[in-house]
Order: C-alpha cells, then sequence, then structure tokens
C-alpha cells in the first residue's frame, strides 16, 4: 500500500473508480445469484467478497487517498460491499433451505416397513374381566374380598349351611386334600370368601369376591375341573330382594349395555332363601329371536334369556354361623362363573382356550380394559 | 322328572286355553324349571285303514310279503284303496290298523314315500308300536280294536301321540315334585285350578295283620305300611296306558308288577317294593345291619353292610337295602302270585348315607333321600293293591299292617310382613296368608297379629320363616320384585395389594410377557421333569385325595410346570417365541391339620376360628415368567436376539423398580435353573425368588429352544416390600463429570463387588456409576478380566473443579483396588 498522496486524485485511481467499483460490484452480485449451492456460494463469498476480492482491494485502496477523496470513495465502496454481503447471506439462507429441503426427500423412507422388533404381551381375559367386574361394584362403593383357594371344609359347607348330609353338598363335587379327615378341601366356591368376611368385619358390609374355584368335573369343551366365580354379598338393615334386583340390574347393564337386564326364578340354594335363578337379558339379540324358526340366536338359542347365576337373600342360618345379627341384619348374595360370563361375552365356543396358555388367544384380548 | 301333560291333566282340572308352553312358563315362574318338552316326534297323515285284501307273496329270498289294499277313506285324497306292501303277518283282511301315508315322517326323521319294492308300488306304511316310537313292541303292526273308529280318521289322539311330555329340572329341595302328584299341585297353585289328590283314599281299618311288620328303629323307619295280594297272574302284560306312561317318565317297563309300583312311585311319589312273599321267610324286620352282613341286591351286586345302613331282615337275614334297592333272594318274578307290598317312611339323612356309601342311585333313592310325604305309605301300598287287582287278576288279602306315626310338622311363628319386607314387594297380610294356605300350609292368626302357620306334610324343605317368605314370594311372582340400588355402601377402594397385582400385571405385559392361567395339579413326574433333587421341600405337596388323574395327585408348589408347558404348547404350534407370565397361589402343608368342624348356630370363638386358619396350607401368590427362543425379532433392521438369561433378570429388575423395592442379586445353583446362570433375588438378604436360564435338560423336557429362561418369585414378599410414599427426589443441576475407568480384576471377582468399592471410594460426589464394557482376552491374562465403568460425579452446589473430580476417581479406583484386588488399566 502506497502512502498518503496529496495530489491523488480518487477518480483517477482506477480501483476506485465509480465504474471500477460499480462492475465489481455487479459482477460479485451476478455471481451470488448464480451460485447453485453452498459449495459454490462458499467459492463467490471467497472471490467477490473475501481478502483478495476487487472490493476489498479496492476498500484498501481508500487509505491512501488525499483525505478530501476518502469520504466518498468509502462510501462508494462500503455501499458495494454492502450490497455484495446482503445478497451473500440471503442466497446462503435461500441455498440452505434448498439443501434442507433435498436431504429431507432423500431420507424418505418407506413407512409401511415392519417395526415389530419387540415382544408384545397381554394380559389375561380372565384377569380383566375379573377387573372389569371388580370395577364395576368398587365405583357402587363395594369392596373386593379375597380368600385361600384352599379352604377349611366347615367354611366351604357347614358355616354356609350346607350340612354333612345336605343333598347339595353332591351337587358339588368336591377336591379332598389329604388325609381325607382333614377337613380342607380345594374350595367349590368362593362362597366361604362370603363368610369370612362376615366372620371377621362388622355390618355394614357389601364387597365382591372374584376367585379361583375347582370342582372334580372331567375336562372338556364347557366343564373344567378349575374355573372362576364372582360372588356378591350384601349385609346391611333392610336388605330386600329388590336390592338385589337393583344391583344385578347394574351390574349386567354396565357389563353388557343399556337395557340388558335380569329376571329372578324361583330356586335353590343351601346359602339363600328365598333362593333364585337368575337370567339376563340375550345381549345380542335381544329377545327380538325367541320362537323365530328362520333365525335361532346363537348367544341364548332363540331363548331371549342367557342363564347367569344364581342369588338370593341369604340364609338367617348362615348368618347365625357367622356371628351376625339376623334379627338387625339381612342380606343379598349373588354368585355367577367368570369363565361362562366371558364365554358367551366374547362368543368363545370351547372353555379349554382360557386354560391352554396360547397366546394368540390371550394378545387378542390385548385391548381390553 | 318327566310328566307326561295328559297326566297332569288328569290330576288337575286346567282351562282348556291354558297350552304347554302357557303351562311350563308358570310352572317355571314357580320354581318347577323347564328342561325341555318332548313330543312324538311324527307328522301326518297317520291314520286309521281297513284291511281290504291281503295276498300273500313268497320271495326269492325266502321271505313271504304281504300286498295289500287298505281303505282309508278320504285321507288319500281319491278315497280309492290304497295298495302297501307289508311284512308283518299278524293282522287279516277287515283288521283296522295304523297307516302312515306317503308325505307323512316318522321318528327319527323317516320319510315317507310312495316307492317300488317287491315288484309293487307301496303307498304307506302300515306300521308297528316301535316304528312310532311307542315302545320297543315289534312283533307286529298295530291291530286296533274294531270299535277305534272309521277309516281315514286321524290316529294321532287315539294313540296318545298328541301327548308332550314335559321334563323338568327339580331342585334339591323340591321332592314333592318328582311325582305327578307333586307336579300337578303345583300346576293347580299356579291357575287356580281345582286338584284332584290321587293320595286322597278310604283306606281299610289298620289291623296289622296283612304281615308282621317289627320296627326296631323307629327314627329311620318311622312309618312302615304293609299289604299283600294273592292270585296274582304273572302272565298279563302291563296295560298300554301304564306302560306308555312309566316311559315317558323315562323308566322302562319291566313286568306288569314292577311296572305298577313304578307308576305308583311317579303317581304319588312314594317309593314302593314288592316282595315275592312266598320267599319271605317270617316277619318282616326294619333295623340297622350287623357287623359283617352281606345283602345281594336286585342289580346282583353283593354289598357288604354298614352298621349305619337300614335293611329289612326276615328270618334268614337281610333281604332288602331299606329305602335304596331290594334284595335278590325276595325279587318279584315271572312266577311270582303272592305279592307283599312295602310303602314306608325312612329318615332322609340315613337314606342319603346309605346311598352315597355304596354308590346307589335309584329312583326310590332320590326321592327317599330328598323327603317323602310320611302320610303316603299307607295309601300308595293301597294304590298299588288296588292296580294288582285291576290289571292283575289279583285278590287283596285282608289286612292292612302299618307301624308307627308320620312325625309331626313344626309350628312356624311368622311375622305376616316379613315376606314384604325381605321381597321388597308391596305383600298385604292377606295375600300372605292366602299364599300360604294355597301351598297347603294351616294357618292361624294369633292375637299379636303374628301367625302360626303349619306347612304342609309333603313339604318337609319349610321349616323356617324364611322358607315361607319363599313360597309366598314365588306365589306372589319373583317378576314383581321391583329393582333398587342399595345406596349405603361406603368401601374403601381397591386394597393395597390389589392395585399392585394389577400394577404387576400390566408392567410384566408392557414388558412383552403374555399371560396364562393354567391347572395347579402336578406329580412326582412333574418335579422329575423340574430336575429337582429328591429331598428338594418342593416335592412336599398338599395331596388330593380324588384327584382327577393318578399322575397328578397333587395342589403344586411351584407355578413353573404349568408355565414351562404351555410355553411348550406355543413353540409345539409353530412359535418362534414366546415370553408367559402367571400369578397364583401355590400351597405348602401345614403342620397344624386338621382342620376343626365347628357348629352351626354360633359364631366361633376368635381362638376357634384362628386354630381353623392355621390348619390350612400356607398359600403365598407367586409369579413366574417363562421367556423361550426369540425375544427381539430379526427383521429389516438387523439381527433379533433370543431369550436368556439376562431377559429374566431384566423383567425381575423392571419390577422391582416398578414397584420401588431393592433387591439383591448372587449367584447360585438351583433346579430346574442352569447351575452356572442362575440368580437368587433377595429383599433385605430374604430370599424372595430366582431367575436365570434354565437347565439344558428341562429346556429338553419341556420342549424348549436352548437358552430359555425363566423366573419365580413369591410375589407376596415383593409386594410386602413395595414403596408406600416415595420421598421427594432431590438431585443437583449443576454441570456433570464423566470419567471413565477401566480396572482389570481376578475373573471370580463380581461386578457387584467392584462396583460397591467403587461407589464407596468415590464418596458423597459420584452420581452414579455403570459398568459399560467387560473385556477378556490375551492382553488381559488368563482368569483375568477387564471391567470398563461410566463414573459421572456432582456436586449439589458448584462446578467440580478438575482436581476434585481426579480426587474423588482416584479415591475410587484406590478403594477397588484395596477391597477387589483390581489393577486400573491405562
Amino acid at each position: 500500500m502506497s502512502g498518503p498522496n496529496t495530489d491523488y486524485d480518487p477518480v483517477e485511481v482506477a480501483a476506485v473508480s465509480p465504474a471500477e467499483v460499480e462492475a465489481a460490484r455487479d459482477a460479485a452480485l451476478a455471481a451470488i445469484a448464480a451460485a447453485a449451492d453452498l459449495e459454490q456460494l462458499k467459492a463467490v463469498r471467497s472471490e467477490h467478497a473475501g481478502d483478495r476480492s476487487p472490493l476489498a482491494l479496492a476498500n484498501r485502496e481508500i487509505g491512501a487517498l488525499p483525505p478530501q477523496a476518502r469520504k466518498e470513495a468509502g462510501q462508494r465502496v462500503g455501499q458495494a460491499r454492502g450490497a455484495v454481503n446482503k445478497a451473500l447471506a440471503a442466497r446462503q439462507v435461500e441455498l440452505e433451505a434448498e439443501n434442507e429441503a433435498r436431504i429431507l426427500v432423500e431420507e424418505a423412507v418407506d413407512v409401511t416397513l415392519p417395526t415389530d422388533r419387540d415382544p408384545v404381551g397381554a394380559r389375561h381375559p380372565l384377569t380383566t374381566g375379573s377387573e372389569l367386574i371388580a370395577d364395576i361394584f368398587v365405583a357402587m362403593g363395594w369392596e373386593v374380598a379375597e380368600g385361600p383357594v384352599i379352604e377349611a371344609e366347615w367354611l366351604n359347607f357347614d358355616a354356609l349351611n350346607l350340612g354333612p348330609d345336605h343333598p347339595a353338598r353332591t351337587m358339588q363335587d368336591t377336591f379332598w386334600t389329604e388325609p381325607a379327615d382333614n377337613h380342607v378341601v380345594l374350595r367349590t366356591h368362593t362362597s366361604p370368601v362370603q363368610a369370612r368376611t362376615m366372620l371377621t368385619r362388622t355390618p355394614p358390609i357389601y364387597v365382591v369376591c372374584p376367585g379361583r374355584v375347582f370342582r372334580t368335573d372331567e375336562y372338556d369343551a364347557t366343564h373344567s375341573p378349575m374355573f372362576h366365580q364372582v360372588e356378591g354379598l350384601a349385609i346391611d338393615e333392610g336388605i330386600s330382594m329388590a336390592h338385589l334386583k337393583g344391583t344385578l340390574d347394574h351390574f349386567a347393564t354396565q357389563m353388557f349395555g343399556e337395557g340388558i337386564t335380569t329376571r329372578f326364578r324361583p330356586s335353590y340354594f343351601p346359602f339363600t332363601e328365598p333362593s333364585a335363578e337368575v337370567d339376563l337379558v340375550c345381549f345380542v339379540c335381544r329377545g327380538s329371536q325367541v320362537n323365530d324358526e328362520g333365525e335361532t340366536c346363537r348367544t341364548c338359542r332363540g331363548e331371549g334369556w342367557i342363564e347367569w347365576g344364581g342369588c338370593g337373600i341369604v340364609n338367617p342360618r348362615v348368618l347365625q354361623a357367622c356371628g351376625v345379627d339376623s334379627s338387625r341384619y339381612s342380606g343379598f348374595a349373588f354368585g355367577m362363573g367368570i369363565d361362562r360370563t366371558l364365554m358367551f361375552r366374547h362368543g368363545l365356543e370351547d372353555l379349554r382356550t382360557l386354560f391352554e396358555g396360547d397366546v394368540r388367544f390371550t394378545t387378542a384380548f390385548g385391548s381390553e380394559l | 322328572m318327566k310328566a307326561p301333560v295328559s297326566w297332569i291333566r288328569e290330576l288337575v282340572d286346567l282351562p282348556a286355553d291354558v297350552t304347554t308352553e302357557v303351562l311350563t312358563d308358570r310352572l317355571t315362574a314357580l320354581g318347577l324349571k323347564l328342561e325341555a318338552i318332548h313330543s312324538a316326534d311324527i307328522t301326518g297323515p297317520l291314520v286309521i285303514g281297513r284291511v281290504l285284501t291281503q295276498d300273500k307273496e313268497p320271495q326269492k329270498n325266502g321271505k313271504v310279503i304281504n300286498w295289500c289294499t287298505v281303505d282309508v277313506g278320504d285321507a288319500n285324497g281319491t278315497g280309492e284303496p290304497q295298495g302297501i306292501v307289508c311284512g308283518a303277518h299278524n293282522f287279516g283282511p277287515g283288521d283296522l290298523v295304523v297307516v302312515v301315508l306317503p308325505g307323512g315322517v316318522l321318528p327319527g326323521g323317516f320319510e315317507i314315500s310312495a316307492r317300488k319294492t317287491y315288484g309293487h308300488l307301496s303307498a304307506g306304511m302300515i306300521c308297528s308300536a316301535r316304528e312310532l316310537g311307542l315302545g320297543d313292541d315289534h312283533d307286529g303292526i298295530i291291530v286296533l280294536p274294531p270299535d277305534a273308529g272309521e277309516p281315514g280318521d286321524d290316529v294321532f289322539e287315539l294313540l296318545g301321540l298328541d301327548d308332550e311330555v314335559i321334563e323338568f329340572e327339580i331342585n334339591p329341595d323340591r321332592a314333592y315334585a318328582l311325582s305327578l302328584r307333586g307336579v300337578a299341585r303345583e300346576a293347580a297353585l299356579g291357575f287356580g285350578a281345582p286338584f284332584t289328590d290321587p293320595a286322597e283314599r278310604s283306606l281299610p281299618e289298620v289291623d296289622g295283620r296283612a304281615w308282621q311288620v317289627e320296627v326296631e328303629d323307629p327314627a329311620g323307619c318311622p312309618v312302615f305300611a304293609a299289604r299283600l295280594v294273592s292270585g296274582f297272574d304273572p302272565t298279563r302284560p302291563t296295560p298300554d296306558f301304564m306302560k306308555r306312561r312309566v316311559e315317558q317318565a323315562g323308566m322302562r317297563s319291566i313286568s306288569l308288577a314292577v311296572d305298577i309300583t313304578n307308576y305308583v312311585m311317579l303317581e304319588l311319589g312314594q317309593p314302593i317294593h314288592g316282595y315275592d312273599a312266598d320267599k319271605v321267610a317270617g316277619a318282616l324286620r326294619v333295623r340297622r345291619a350287623r357287623e359283617g352282613e352281606k345283602l345281594t341286591t336286585l342289580d346282583d351286586a353283593v354289598r357288604d353292610l354298614s352298621t349305619e345302613d337300614l335293611v329289612i331282615a326276615d328270618d334268614s337275614g337281610p333281604i332288602g337295602l331299606a329305602g335304596v334297592m331290594g334284595g335278590a333272594t325276595t325279587e318279584m318274578s315271572d312266577t311270582t302270585t303272592r305279592v307283599l307290598v312295602e310303602a314306608a317312611h325312612w329318615d332322609a339323612v340315613s337314606m342319603f348315607r346309605t346311598g352315597k356309601r355304596h354308590k346307589l342311585t335309584s329312583e326310590a333313592g332320590k326321592r327317599n333321600e330328598r323327603g317323602v310325604d310320611p302320610l303316603l305309605p299307607g295309601a300308595a301300598a293301597d294304590r298299588v293293591v288296588e292296580l294288582m287287582v285291576e290289571h292283575g287278576g289279583a285278590t287283596a288279602e285282608p289286612g292292612f299292617t302299618l307301624v308307627g306315626t308320620a312325625p309331626e310338622r313344626p309350628t312356624i311363628s311368622f311375622e305376616p310382613d316379613l315376606p314384604a319386607r325381605l321381597s321388597g314387594i308391596d305383600i298385604s297380610a292377606v295375600t300372605t296368608v292366602e299364599s300360604l294356605r294355597a301351598i297347603g300350609a294351616a294357618v292361624t292368626e294369633s292375637g299379636d297379629g303374628s301367625l302360626e302357620v303349619v306347612p304342609p306334610t309333603w313339604r318337609p324343605d319349610v321349616n323356617d320363616p324364611y322358607d315361607l317368605v319363599e313360597e309366598v314370594v314365588r306365589i306372589v311372582g319373583y317378576d314383581q320384585v321391583p329393582s333398587v340400588l342399595p345406596r349405603r355402601a361406603t368401601g374403601r377402594g381397591l386394597t393395597r395389594a390389589q392395585r399392585l397385582r394389577r400394577r404387576i400385571g400390566r408392567t410384566l405385559a408392557g414388558a412383552g410377557c403374555v399371560e396364562v392361567v393354567s391347572f395347579p395339579f402336578v406329580g412326582e413326574a412333574t418335579f422329575d421333569r423340574l430336575g429337582l433333587p429328591a429331598d428338594d421341600p418342593l416335592r412336599s405337596t398338599v395331596g388330593l385325595a380324588n384327584p382327577l388323574s393318578s399322575e397328578e395327585p397333587s395342589y403344586t408348589t411351584t407355578l413353573l410346570p404349568g408355565l414351562l408347558e404351555a410355553a411348550g404348547r406355543n413353540v409345539s404350534r409353530g412359535a418362534p417365541g414366546v415370553s408367559l407370565f402367571e400369578t397364583g397361589t401355590v400351597a405348602f402343608p401345614s403342620e397344624n391339620g386338621p382342620a376343626p368342624i365347628y357348629g352351626v348356630h354360633t359364631r366361633p370363638s376368635d381362638a376357634e376360628l384362628e386354630k381353623l386358619l392355621e390348619a390350612l396350607p400356607v398359600q403365598p401368590l407367586h409369579l413366574a415368567v417363562v421367556l423361550a427362543g426369540e425375544r427381539s425379532r430379526a427383521g429389516w433392521w438387523g439381527e433379533g436376539a433370543d431369550a436368556g438369561w439376562t431377559d429374566a433378570l431384566a423383567v425381575v429388575r423392571r419390577l422391582a423398580d416398578e414397584l420401588g423395592v431393592r433387591i439383591q442379586v448372587a449367584n447360585a445353583a438351583r433346579m430346574p435353573w442352569h447351575p452356572g446362570r442362575c440368580a437368587v433375588v433377595s429383599i433385605d438378604e430374604v430370599v424372595i425368588g430366582h431367575a436365570g436360564e434354565l437347565h439344558p435338560s428341562v429346556c429338553k423336557a419341556f420342549g424348549l429352544p436352548a437358552r430359555s429362561a425363566a423366573v419365580e418369585v413369591d410375589l407376596d414378599a415383593l409386594m410386602a416390600a413395595a414403596v408406600d410414599v416415595t420421598p421427594g427426589p432431590v438431585f443437583s443441576t449443576m454441570p456433570v463429570a464423566k470419567e471413565d475407568v477401566a480396572l482389570v480384576v481376578d475373573a471370580s471377582v463380581t461386578v457387584a463387588e467392584v462396583e460397591a468399592a467403587l461407589r464407596e471410594g468415590a464418596g458423597e460426589l459420584l452420581e452414579s456409576v455403570r459398568l459399560f464394557d467387560v473385556y477378556t482376552g490375551e492382553q488381559i491374562g488368563e482368569g483375568r478380566k477387564s471391567l470398563a465403568f461410566a463414573l459421572r460425579f456432582r456436586a449439589p452446589d458448584r462446578t467440580l473443579t478438575d482436581a476434585e473430580i481426579s480426587a474423588a476417581r482416584d479415591a475410587a479406583v484406590a478403594a477397588a483396588v484395596e477391597r477387589v484386588g483390581a489393577v486400573q488399566r491405562t
């Protein structure tokens, strides 16, 4: 760089002449506009805005101009450089956006590719079904009571008004533990849980007892030596069959939908008196196919009703054995098979699918609550 | 119980418009549940025909057929005689026969059409009783009496083919409904129709002369009636109506004498026994059997009698198992002419026990063990005599022996508003009294407004006020019970254990495991497959006295067998891999048996209850997991991975984290696991279970892929340790400092030991330590391994200086050097 020169005429200095500066600016802007990608822009930046670029060189000459000429030349070169830098930045943004868009296009995948790397688990419908039932009752303020499956004979039978010579004992083919005079059985129903509850709590009592029970049935499509029951027990002042009906209607509606109610038929159970069988309005045909020869509902076999379980007013003899004051309290009890309920709720043909453990069966219920 | 509608209508005068459907609906509503309605499975035309001509035509096969023309009136639409080929020979021209014409359908879906046979076009069939489902008689076709009707008349009613039979499901308390008398009484109740009690008969004077009877056990046999007939003609057939009814009721027709006793039992509900009087030696004695006595019963079984069995004996010893089955020596036969008729009332409990002891179920036993009307014996015996005289040509011998008196029915004191209170139906006192009288109870109103009710003798099941409530409510109608939700329940929600179990199930499902429910029955062979040593405590089981299979006579002590079998089943059905879990109770025997049997009139004391509960097996809730074969799948993303011991431990750790439980694991050798790849899992040094790779022999035994893994833990113990209230976590937001160290240790040193040393040495600034690599190889040397740990340091209040970080790291390494002989690798 040369030193200040008093007679130096900036117009005469080629590098800072308006024409030169304009030409350099225009060349730079043209090159910027022509840069097709970030790589080219980088080269353009170096050529037209770098240290060795015409405008940078021109800028350097300004210092050598006489003071009176510096201002004008400085303005001229500065504006040109500003225009170039602005164009560069704008083009940079433009090209980056283009580049990003291109990469996103290149990175596109086939989203129909499988993603099933991890195994899928599921809980058993007997579990989720029992929980659904429990939740229906818990929402009404009931509690869920439980007890052991290997149970004292006294709790499974005697306390429930099933004396040693009661004919009903033969209705329930019992697994006895060894030695047989040990008086311990695999419970034949969940009723001993009711007895345990009455023996250990004071009324009012509102409990449901879901659980596993055993009877010596041969294993086939509709029988199993192990199955599941849910029983309910309410002991309070002034309890009547109307409360039993109300509770079962509510249960049925929650479980099977609006309009699905119950009916009672007189029946016999040692632990209840009066006793009733409880039938459910067929939730598939809702009775529309009764006596319809053409189309017979497969769920209720054209009867319009499905046998659901048994119920009744708790026999005062049971209250007595379990220490409940039967002059003050009355109660109702009901019970139904969970497996059977699931079978008709889901249209299962063979009970054994519940106990085989085939994952294809259970995972099908994975979306159940 | 099967009851022909015609028989019901004979005893109750039902309105004509009561169809069988209406009848069964009403009876079902009263508690006699309809099982099925059986009707003759025949579609007409089925008409009377008069045989006009009968040409016998011998065939090449030696058979002779009859080519007949039969007048069927206008039934065939033409009025012309019908040509029919018939193979039977018990008829001739002029006889009235039963003809089914083309278009008719006989039982079994046998469709009748005109068809060519033996050179003729046979247009219909002349029917035998068997072809019409009217019994087994196929000796020939039915020949009707000459006055049966005119050719072309429909024969459905004539033959009783229009009769329907109702099959009821009778509850064990409704013994009286095991008779037409009982069913008809219920029908009368249901329709307010007049009822004719077939047991209401005028009886001869009791003089004890029919036969000498001594009842030594009046408690077991409160009433015993005996009658005698002579001159009975054993060759006479059972009249058609009786035979049909006995068969309609589901019993076999055997002989006139036997059929009469069964007929009367069906009619009245009173079991009857008939003896060949000539074979009875001396007086009948009702007593308990003596030690060592034997009896051959009618079914030819020799029975060793118990001293609790009630028997009927004569001078020769026991000749009948009282109320259950008669003996062979005095059985009525085809030469019996003198019949000694027995009708007795037996103690129901004794009947039940004898039936159970000898595994005998008979029609008589079924009724006697449920309870029969004690007023019936005299009437029933008289009815038998009447029928034997009428149909067997017998003579009623004078004399009527009746020992004992019917037990009294209790008087029940009853509040007339109880039915309304217990049913929730508005039932007035008047309705209550009327209903009780309608079932045959005697009701007197006492001054204070309460009722004195004596239930009828045929209802031994009605003894308590609540029994009377059921009677009233079923008459008013169960369909009248309103639907009202109880409003007083104020529960506490699910218990902690119930909530935890749901959470555990969801966690396992989230970990890709599928829940199964399997049977808890096991046997020695099951434990052998698990490779358990002979003295393994798991082999000490709660045994079953009556297992379904002798191979699996015990309640299980481990959930693994059922789970491993299910896994094997999935694999054999083509699953490339399977992850299963099960929660369920297992059982360990208690030493505190037997469980007491208490009375039922008062609550057992707390101490008594405790004793009862202690006698029960210990039944902890277990969780088991089996991971077999492919655990993560291979795919376009790369390789998959098979399940192994790490997956088993990962499941356990995930559960522990989910419940906020700190568990410890250590190597252990225990079947059915691989001895070198099994972890014992503990909480505070109490073992709660095991996890790891299964022993190769166990994988093989259950058909599982090599290196399958399993877990079994005591879920009760795990849940007991679950965190109740999580303390609020405190953590620093200062910068973290990361340091990696590689330590070479002896191969026998565990990662847990090295990690513990690092933690202790590093001090408070250590935030976490995690093993990220294990290396063995030449550079390290035989029997050595290099463990690489990532340490993270952080202070609660400041950025750590380089000096602080180095010091903490060096202290950690120094502790590892000192405690486990580690050498830092640089």
